[in-house]
């Protein structure tokens, strides 16, 4: 079973990276871009069959490590595994 | 007065930072981030500012769940002291020792230069400092551009938990805040890097004051 974590800075904390891809793409013609935002994704492969488990189990990772939540929100997806 | 200073695979300001502790009179113990115990008798803390695994992650993450970060919160819980510098400070407020974090600098570019800082707070940390002294101190980070919720930055300024300020703020950081203490005043965090201004050789020793006054608070404690 396959899970991928999103983590993105909360909204209103400012993201000077996607900042900086914003002004790039206008740069390169791109004039539509009202706003973008850089994040970060995740996959892991895990062991465990339920993915009510599993979910539980990754959403526990996102608290303790892989996600900073004064500043960063997540998601979590899981792909395969019994329903 | 015994600083134990801890190293983590990447950290680089390890010895600066005993090198800075000594100065000021501490006997200082290294410690390796697998350890779980500090040494008996620890007085301060000192966290070395570097990269801890490289920085994976996010800056300080993996090193605030290290091995030896359950002794470090036990000793901060019990009133002791802790300096954390650069990647240090970005380590305590991982582990949620100092409230905030630290983004990557608003200009997106890492920046290495001595800065002028405000002494701006009372605690151990600054005691050598007269209030509202300007100090030059060097700053090397990519990602100290600190930032909290506007109730957070509330409390921290009407607390006067805000230690140090930069006079020209180099990295975004909200209220040109360059380093914050903790609650009870013993932890502190700051960007810059006091421990590589303490000997003339370095171009000037405006951090050994804050090594000093930390010497001595401990013992006026009886710490």
């Amino acid at each position: 079973m396959k899970a991928r974590v999103h983590v993105m800075l909360k909204d209103g904390v400012l993201d000077p990276q996607g900042e900086a891809v914003r002004v790039a793409l206008g740069t390169l013609g791109f004039s539509g871009v009202e706003g973008v935002r850089q994040g970060k994704v995740i996959e892991i492969d895990l062991a465990a069959g339920d993915r009510a488990a599993a979910e539980a189990e990754v959403r526990a990772m996102c608290e303790k490590l892989l996600a900073n939540t004064v500043i960063e929100k997540y998601s979590v997806e899981i792909e395969g595994g019994n329903a | 007065m015994k600083a134990a200073v801890i190293t983590y695979p990447g950290s680089n300001c390890d010895r600066d930072l005993a090198r800075g502790f000594e100065l000021a009179g501490f006997a200082v113990e290294r410690v390796w981030h697998k350890d779980t115990a500090l040494p008996a008798g620890t007085d301060v803390v000192g966290i070395p500012g570097g990269f801890s695994w490289g920085d994976y992650l996010r800056c300080g993450a993996i090193a605030a769940r290290a091995a030896i970060s359950d002794a470090v919160r036990a000793h901060a819980d019990r009133g002791g002291y802790v300096l954390g510098v650069c990647n240090g400070f970005q380590v305590l407020t991982e582990m949620g020792l100092l409230p905030g974090a630290l983004l990557r600098n608003a200009g997106l570019k890492y920046v290495c230069r001595v800065v002028e800082l405000e002494v701006s707070a009372d605690s151990a940390f600054t005691a050598g400092y007269v209030a509202g002294a300007r100090i030059a101190v060097p700053i090397a980070h990519h990602d100290g551009n600190y930032t909290a919720d506007a109730g957070t930055l509330d409390r921290l300024e009407g607390e006067g938990r805000v230690a140090f300020r930069y006079v020209q703020n180099p990295n975004g950081s909200a209220r040109d805040i360059a380093g914050v203490l903790s609650a009870n005043r013993r932890v502190l965090g700051m960007m810059p890097h006091p421990e590589r201004r303490c000997e003339p050789a370095h171009g000037g020793t405006d951090g050994t004051a804050l090594f000093r006054a930390l010497a001595e608070a401990g013992v006026t404690a009886g710490a």
